[in-house]
This record gives structure tokens, sequence and C-alpha cells, in this order.
């Protein structure tokens, strides 16, 4: 341990702690612009500059290594006319139109320049860096007029997913990051992940906002409004509120939803233990009858189609199954239409997700039939927070309310969906008793669980030595696929999410890093052991209840054509 | 004036590319005693006072030992040929004069750092340069001066060249690395410093051509008397680049020291058709605009840094009466828009923004706030960019509006009278 001295506190850090994180370690607030937590510093933005003793010149706090003995001053007049110099320099390539941007309350930028009571009139031209917005996508809004060059989104783009779409092109003052030659994301191999979003500190890129969408609909005297509410979301629209991280709303984000004006509000839940019975058997037919082999989960639809880009000659071991919210939707549009007497035109069906990714999922041509899509409007986190302050409501003092049936009962397998290792836990909670006839002791698959990194285990399943494989990330995946594509990974299952921590880290959630998504990760288990009285799949009254009145076994018949779909070999999109 | 012709001694003397001649004159035995000397070299060096040619006037010996210092499993040696400096030449022709000093100078420095792998990165616009090395690298090798138990010693060292990418920025020694690498041109934070991650995350030495011309001349001068040629605290001879208004351009070599009016007046031959000077940029596109009374400041470091002058990598520009000092700003600041490689803020923008301030001047349309701006904005710039290209572009500026307040102000009446 070494000790520092900043702005007259003494901090003990380890040899190497930056000044940033030991001034933070102090309670002293750097601003800081390129840094995220969650990346390598990259040390271009300078807004952090501080003054060291001995140091001929400024240095970035997030980058410069305390040394014993050191002192550091962060707020002096040279380090206030830099910062303030440079906060100019930013905005003087920016639009500025706060009012009209959506990032607008939770903007970094924005709190920069109220953090440093930044009044100056402009001294320079304005020049936005590009007039250009590309709206192509139908996950990510692109907006380089806001884009401040930091390249926090290249950098999950590349070393998080390993997608590559956006990159950093230009020298100089041209200076931009953006897709290869310009293209329209939507033509690009981007996976919609919207992590790159997250990694923004501005409204440079921002979720393609659908609520007026959903407006329209809720609005419709003709329309009758069915929404599904994905696991993850009730662990994440509290904090996109202003509570703290982690905080569980299930029952109030029900109530907001009917406030709103939606007719029926199913639960995703319900459609994940689906999943588990149309995967879950898949995978026990895989085993029993020599199939492919390790068979690997489909329900995070960015991993789908990064996995039909990258990957075309490995798509057999993708489960057929639909995503949850991809079963979901055909529910809504073919056998609840038909109980309510509706046509599926009549029916709006209105999904309530942590992803960014889902939105392109819902226009995939598999899900749907007959010219109409089983999913019309893809609402995230972000957007149904902005719907709720519309609406003048007080989501804190909102009392609980609960899902309509039938669709309303979902287990708690169901739940940990939306948390990475989720649905191998599921999976096996279900897998086992099947197989086995025997009821499991304990349901709590903890060598599964975690949040960063691969994780594998191998659980005893009667004779059979099951092996499973869990990641996030992309990149992590490409791993993965590499020994999968060498024939080299001896698995039996591979879980694969394609946003960090699973869908609590997904792209449409409030702005995350992974502290947040440790605390929502939490949380989601809360929900499974405490709140969810039927924990395993098979076990959920309404899904045995279901698959009687359909009249078929899983993965047989209608539930076979309902629920399952077929992949698109994408290698040519340019990557 | 009579050159001290050290480093060029061997110009249109032998045939540069063949290492027996060079041999032949004394060449090579430099790295002979360093073979047998090896944990004496740094030491010889520190104690010679060589400091890097390249423009930032590093203690070369004190990097060396940085390298020496620090385990890994493998160290290289970087010449640094990039060469970037607009009306500069100077490295090229040492290369193409005498490419086997350069040679042995990366030599001595693997022996002495532990480094048996060497890069030369020549400067993209330099193809024949490359020619060039390549057969006196192949002819150092056949001739055991160069490649496996070099001299029978248990000493190996492989010279590479890579070519630039054609920026200005790559010159950097960090962005340097990075071209080599494979990866976008452009600078990295440092610390971690070449000397402790470099290439590929090693140990690397890297030096300016003429710092490594200089290093067989300290070994075989001996330190002490490398010390008592030129100027105290920069010893050696440097290669002073003389351009713009002047009689006879070109490169040459003299002690340190040696002062701007002797390389202007007896060197140079003063300014064409008797014109008056108006100006020196000493020390390169980012070096400090002086007045010429500044005349009579020794050409060294210290001098250089006590009158607010730059001695750089020992350029320079005499700007005439004729020349609109204005329009040299404008078009060094230009220089450094199109140099910038745009990873950081400061110079990223700033640099666009001091090219448009003077413009404002060029266009007779500044006020004197506009000075204060270019003073507030080339502050921030040079105590917060990321590298040494943002860090000094604003000085031939500021330093102009220091040294020459009364150009600016004609500027700025002229929008009075219209
Ligand atoms: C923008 C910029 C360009 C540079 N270009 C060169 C160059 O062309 N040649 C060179 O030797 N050093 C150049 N340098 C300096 C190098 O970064 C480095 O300091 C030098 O190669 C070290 O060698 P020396 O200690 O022998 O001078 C440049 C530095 C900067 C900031
Ligand atoms: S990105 Fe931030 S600063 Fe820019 S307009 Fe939006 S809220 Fe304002
Ligand atoms: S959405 Fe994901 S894949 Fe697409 S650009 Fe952003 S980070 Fe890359
Ligand atoms: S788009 Fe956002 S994350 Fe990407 S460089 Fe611009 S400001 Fe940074
Ligand atoms: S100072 Fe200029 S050249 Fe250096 S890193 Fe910053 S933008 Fe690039
Ligand atoms: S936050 Fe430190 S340089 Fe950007």
């Amino acid at each position: 341990m070494i000790k520092v001295t900043i702005d007259g506190i003494v901090a003990e850090v380890e040899s190497g702690t930056t000044i940033l994180k030991a001034a933070q370690q102090i309670g002293i607030k750097i601003p800081t612009l390129c840094y995220h937590p969650d990346q390598e510093v990259k040390a271009n933005c300078r807004i952090c500059v501080v003054e060291v003793e001995g140091q001929r010149l400024l240095v970035p706090s997030c980058a410069f290594p305390c040394t014993d003995g050191m002192v550091v001053h962060t707020n002096t007049p040279r380090v206030r006319r830099a910062r303030t110099n440079i906060l100019e320099l930013i905005l003087a390539r920016h639009t500025q139109d706060c009012l009209h941007c959506h990032r607008s309350g939770t903007c970094e930028l924005q709190q920069i320049a109220a953090d440093l009571n930044f009044t100056r009139k402009p001294r320079y031209i304005q020049s936005p860096r590009s007039e250009f917005r590309d709206f192509s996508s139908p996950s990510v809004v692109r907006d380089p007029s806001k884009c401040i060059a930091c390249g926090r989104c290249a950098w999950v783009c590349t070393n998080f997913q390993s997608v590559n779409a956006l990159t950093k092109e230009n020298r100089g003052f041209e200076t931009v990051y953006t897709t290869e030659f310009n293209r329209p994301l939507a033509e690009t191999a981007c996976v919609n992940c919207g992590q790159c979003i997250q990694a923004c500190p501005t409204g440079a890129l921002t979720i393609k906002d659908d609520t007026a969408k959903a407006w329209k609909a809720i609005f419709d005297p003709n329309l009758t409004v069915v929404a599904q509410v994905a696991p993850a979301v009730r662990v994440n629209i509290a904090e996109a509120l202003g509570e703290p991280v982690g905080t569980i709303s299930t029952g109030r984000l029900i109530t907001a939803l009917r406030m709103l004006g939606v007719d029926a509000v199913f639960d995703t839940d319900f459609t994940a233990d689906l999943t588990i019975m149309e995967e879950g058997t898949e995978l026990i037919n895989r085993i029993q009858n020599g199939g492919t082999l390790p068979l690997i989960t489909s329900c995070s639809p960015a991993w789908v189609k990064f996995c039909e880009t990258w990957y075309p000659d490995q798509l057999d071991h993708l489960s057929t199954a639909k995503s949850p919210q991809g079963m979901f939707g055909a529910i809504i549009k073919t056998y609840y239409a038909e109980k309510l007497g509706k046509k599926p035109q009549e029916i709006y069906s209105l999904s309530i997700m942590p992803c960014t990714a889902k939105k392109y999922e819902a226009t995939r041509p598999e899900l749907g039939r007959d010219g109409y899509q089983d999913i019309d409007c893809v609402i995230t986190v972000q957007e149904l927070a902005r719907m709720i302050r519309e609406a003048n409501i007080d989501f804190e003092r909102l009392p609980e309310g609960e899902f309509d049936l039938p669709f309303g009962l979902g287990s708690g397998a169901g739940i940990i969906f939306g948390a990475t290792g989720g649905v191998t836990e599921a999976a096996l909670r279900t897998v086992y008793e099947i197989l086995t006839g025997h009821e499991l002791k304990n349901i709590n698959f903890t060598a599964v669980r975690g949040f960063r990194d691969t994780r594998e285990a191998t659980v005893n399943i009667g004779k059979l030595p099951v092996k499973v494989c869990i990641t996030s990330g992309l990149a992590n995946a490409r791993k993965i696929m590499e020994m999968v594509k060498a024939g080299t990974a001896d698995y039996h299952f591979i879980e694969i999410m394609a946003c960090p921590g699973g869908c609590v880290g997904g792209g449409g959630n409030a702005y995350r890093n992974w502290k947040k998504v440790e605390e929502r990760n939490k949380a989601t288990y809360l929900v499974d052991a405490k709140q969810c009285p039927v924990r395993q799949s098979h076990k959920n009254p309404a899904i045995s209840e279901f698959y009687k009145e359909l009249g078929v076994a899983p993965g047989e018949g209608i539930a076979h054509e309902l629920f399952h779909t077929k992949y698109t070999d994408r290698s040519n999109l340019p990557k | 004036m009579q050159e001290t012709r050290m480093m060029l001694r061997n110009i249109g003397k032998i045939n540069p590319i063949s290492s027996m001649e060079y041999a032949k004159l004394g060449g090579y035995a430099s790295l002979r005693l360093a073979l047998s000397f090896p944990n004496g070299i740094v030491g010889m060096l520190k104690d010679s006072g060589l400091r890097g040619r390249g423009g930032a006037g590093f203690p070369v010996g004190l990097k060396w030992a940085f390298v020496r210092d620090t385990e890994a499993p493998q160290k290289y040696v970087i010449c640094n040929a990039d060469e970037g400096e607009p009306g500069t030449n100077k490295d090229r022709i040492l290369i193409m004069g005498n490419p086997h000093a350069v040679l042995e100078g990366m030599a001595i420095a693997g022996r002495a750092v532990g480094a048996s792998k060497g890069y030369i990165y020549v400067r993209a616009e330099y193809p024949y340069v490359r020619e060039l090395l390549e057969k006196a690298i192949a002819d150092a090798e056949e001739h055991n001066f160069l490649g496996k138990s070099i001299m029978g010693s248990d000493f190996d060292f492989f010279v590479e060249i890579r070519m630039g990418a054609g920026a200005y920025i790559c010159g950097e020694e960090t962005a340097l690395m990075q071209s080599i690498e494979g990866q976008r041109g452009e600078p990295r934070f440092k610390p971690p410093f070449p000397a402790q991650k470099g290439l590929f995350g090693m140990p690397t030495v890297v030096n300016n051509v003429e710092t490594f011309a200089n290093v067989p001349l300290v070994l075989s001068l001996g330190s002490e008397n490398f010390r008592t040629i030129g100027a105290p605290k920069t010893s050696g001879t440097k290669l002073f680049t003389l351009s713009g208004n002047i009689c006879r351009p070109g490169v040459y070599e003299f002690q340190t020291g040696i002062t701007i009016r002797e390389l202007f007046e007896e060197v140079g031959g003063g300014c064409p058709n008797g014109k008056k000077l108006q100006a020196i940029q000493t020390g390169g596109a980012s070096g400090a605009i002086i007045s010429p009374d500044l005349l009579d400041t020794p050409m060294d470091i210290e001098s250089c840094a006590a009158v607010g002058a730059t001695f750089g990598a020992g350029d320079l520009m005499f700007i005439d009466e004729d020349q609109d000092l204005i329009e040299v700003c404008a078009s060094l600041a230009g220089f450094f828009v199109d140099e910038s490689c745009g990873k950081c803020t400061p110079c990223r923008e700033g640099n666009k923004r001091l090219l448009e301030l003077i413009m404002k001047f060029r266009h007779h349309t500044a006020t004197p706030k506009d000075i204060d701006t270019i003073n507030d904005l080339a502050s921030t710039m040079m105590d917060a960019s990321l590298c040494g290209l943002g860090q000094t572009s604003p000085t031939p500026i500021v330093t102009a509006v220091k040294n020459f307040p009364e150009v600016f102000e004609r500027a700025m009446a002229r929008r009075d009278e219209k």
C-alpha cells in the first residue's frame, strides 16, 4: 500500500491504482467522459485532468497511476481552466439540444456541463461532427452530431461483442465513430444488442423509440392491447425511474401498465417455462437419439443473429425453440385471439423487454404468419419508464397489481431466464426430474450461477454426467463457437446470452455497469427464491393445463408449429 | 565556416552499402568493444551526456538503463527514421551516406539492454532508403557484423525494416509502435513508457537515426572526450537543417553551441537578395518563432530553452521581411489540423480552432479578444493533450503572438479602416 495526498486528504491505495480511483475512494469526484468502469482506459477526452506536483503538464487522472508520496490537486485554476476549455471544445461540436434529446437527465456530458458550472458564451464556430442521423436500425439510433468521439461504443462492440460494427474513421477534426463505409447500421453485421447505447455517455446512440407507436395502439378503440412483460423488467424498471438498483417491482409494474391503458398484462415468465418444456424436450431427444450436440440456447436474438452471421455452418446446434417473446407472440395472436373471438389484426401484441434486439427479433418473418407479425411493438425498459412519466404516474407510490390469467403464472425457473446461467438452471431443474423420475432435493444449481465470464459445470442426471457451459457476451461466445466448430466442445448444453450478465444487462435497461448488473442479478434470484411458489417449469400448473388444451406434448404438432423456428445464413453481411 | 564532420565523416568517401569499407575506416570497432564490455555501455553513454536527437533531448544512457533494468523475455530496439518534419531530410542523408553507423549504434543498444531484435521505421516517402538499408543489412550480416553470434560472440542481433504509414504522427514513438503492430497509428498514453512496455508490450529502446549514429562515436572516443565536444549539456555534434529564406539551405554538421547567427550568416549566407531577416522558426514545425534579436543564441538545449527558442531536432527556418507572418502561422496551423491523429480532445478540436482564429487575423476580422482566446486555448492544448503533437503544436502561434505583437495588431487595425 502507498500513500497519496489528493486535495489535502491522504488516501491509502495499492501501488498502480489510478488517481481517479484513489480520489473516488476518499470521496473526491473527478469528472470523466471517455472513462467507463467496465472498459479499458482510453485517456482521450482529457476532461479528468489534474495537477500532480512534480509533473510538468496536467495528467489524466483516469490513466495516471499513483506513486508513493504523490501530491495531487484536482481543483486549481489551472485544472479548472483546462476542463472548461476542453468542455467548450466538445460543446462546439455538439448540437446541445437537450430539450429534444432522449439522453437528457442521464447524459454524462450534460451533467459535466452542470458540474463545471459552465455558462461561457460560445467563442468558436458551432460545427457539429455530422448532420447525418441513422434511423435504419430497428434497435439503435445513431446521431453523430452528439458524439464526443470517446470510443466507448466501439470498445464494447469490438472487445466485448467482437462484432466490430462501429469503428473510428478519418483523422483529426474529422474523426468519427461510425460504421464501415458509413453504411446504415441495419446493413452491417450489428446484432442489435444495444451495448453501444449502454456504453455511450451522450445521446449519440440511443434506443429506437417506439413509444409513439405504443401510445397510438393504446388509444385506438378498435385494438385490444395485450402486453407481455419479460422476467428482467421487474428488477429494472424501478431503477430506470430513479429507485435503487435491484429494486423489485413486479406488482407496481403491472399496475402501471394497466394505468397506461393496456388491456391484458401477461408474464413472459409463462413462455419462459414453455421454452424450458420445448427446449428441454429437444435436449432430451438429442441426448437419447444421438442428435446434434451441444444444444445451444436460442432465446437471445442478438446471439442468434451473431451465430447466423459468423457461424452459419453451426446453426443445427441452435435450439429450434423460439425465444419466450416469440412463443408468447404466437400464443397472443392465435390461441388467445381465438379465445377472445378476435382476429389477430384486432389484437395489438406489445412486448415489454430489457432488450433492444427484441425489437429486431419482432421483425423476423419467422415470427408471424398470414401476413401479420406476432409482435406489433417492443418497448424497452427505458421507453416504458418514459411512458410512465408521460402518463403522470408516480411509480413509487403505486399499489401492487397482478398479472392477468391464464398467462400470468410463471415459475421461478422462468424468472431466472433474466440472468446469465438462468436458462441452464431452469432446464436442469426440469430435465433432471423428467429423465430420472426423481424429485430434486435441492433445486438450486449454484455452480451455474455467476454474472461475469464463462462457467462450466457437470451435473449427474441419473447415470449420465451432463456437461453444461454458460457465457454472456459475444466475444466469449465466439471463443466457445470456435471450440464447437473444431469439435472440441464436449458439452451437452451451452447457454449464450449476448449481453453482459444476461438480460439484466440488456441494452434496453437503465444505463449499466458490472456493479449494477450484479445487483440486478441478485434481485433476480431473490424473486425466484422468495416470490415464486412454483420454481420448476414443468410444475407450473398453467403449463400442463396449456398443453392439455392444445392436446399435444411438448415439441409435437401445433406446439412445434407455433413454438419452433428456423434460422438463416447471414454470412453475406459485411463483417 | 568549417563543419565538424563526425557522423558525416565517411560520406562520399566509401560505398555506403559496404560494411567492410566502413570497418576499414574504424567502423564496427565500437561494437566489438561493446561485445566485450556489455555492462559498461550504459554507463559510458550516461557519462557522455549524449541526448536524443529526435526532438525531445532525453538522455540516452538513462533511457537505455530503464530498458536494461526491466526484466522481460524479449526486448526491442527501434530506430526512428520516420522523419516527418516538413523540409527536413537530415536522417535520410545520414542513412544514405553512412548506414552502418546507424546499424552499429542499434546493435550496441541491443547489446547494452539485452535485445536481439531491431526495427528501422522508415518514412513512407523514402522507398530508396529502404532499398539501400536492405543491402547494407545483408552486407553486414554476411560479414557477421549483424545476425547470429556477431563477431564470434554469444550476441545475436537482427534488424528488420518497416515502412511508415505516411502520417506525421507515426514518428511519435508510441504511435510508431502501434503502426509496427499493425494498428491505427495513434499515440498511446504514457506511462507505461516504451522502456517499460513498448513494442508488443515489451521493453523497447526508441531512438532517432542521428542518436544511433552518435553511439559508436561515444564508444570510440570515450565518454570524457565526447563530453568535451559541443555545449556542456548537449554534448556532441548536431546536424542542423537550414531552410526558408536563406542563400545556402541544407544540412550541416556542427558542434552544438554554435550560434544561430553563425549558422545564418556564415554557413547559410543570409537571406537572398539582401532581404532583412524578419523571424526565425527554431526546432521544426512545432518550434518557437523568435525575433532576430536572438540571433546570438547558441544552439543547444539549455540556451534555447533559456530564451524561449526550441532546439528540437536542430531545424532553423529563416523568414525574411517579405513574408507575411500571419500567413506562416496559418500554414503551420493548417499542417497540424491535417496531422492531428484525432484521438484526444484538446488537439483534435483545438488545432482547428487555432487555425480559425488565425484566419480571422488573415481576414482582418479579429479583435483583441481573439488574442486572449488564442493564448487561453493554447495553454490548454499544451497542458492537457495526450502526446507531443498537441502539446507543442500551438508553440509557433503563441510565440509569434508574443514576439511579434505589432504584426497581429496591424492585422486587427486594418479591420477598423474598412
Ligand atoms: C508528433 C511527433 C512526431 C515525431 N516525429 C519524430 C520523427 O519523425 N523522428 C524521430 O526521431 N522522432 C520523432 N518524434 C520523437 C519520438 O517520439 C521520440 O521521442 C524519439 O524518436 C526518441 O528518440 P531520441 O531520444 O533519440 O530523440 C516525434 C514526436 C512527436 C510528438
Ligand atoms: S447528448 Fe446530452 S448534452 Fe447532448 S443534447 Fe443530449 S442531453 Fe444534451
Ligand atoms: S448494437 Fe451491439 S452489435 Fe450493434 S453496434 Fe451496438 S454494440 Fe455493436
Ligand atoms: S457514439 Fe457515444 S460512445 Fe461512441 S464515440 Fe460517440 S459519444 Fe462515445
Ligand atoms: S495530441 Fe494530437 S496527435 Fe497526439 S494523441 Fe492527441 S490528437 Fe493525437
Ligand atoms: S476520462 Fe480521463 S481522459 Fe477521458
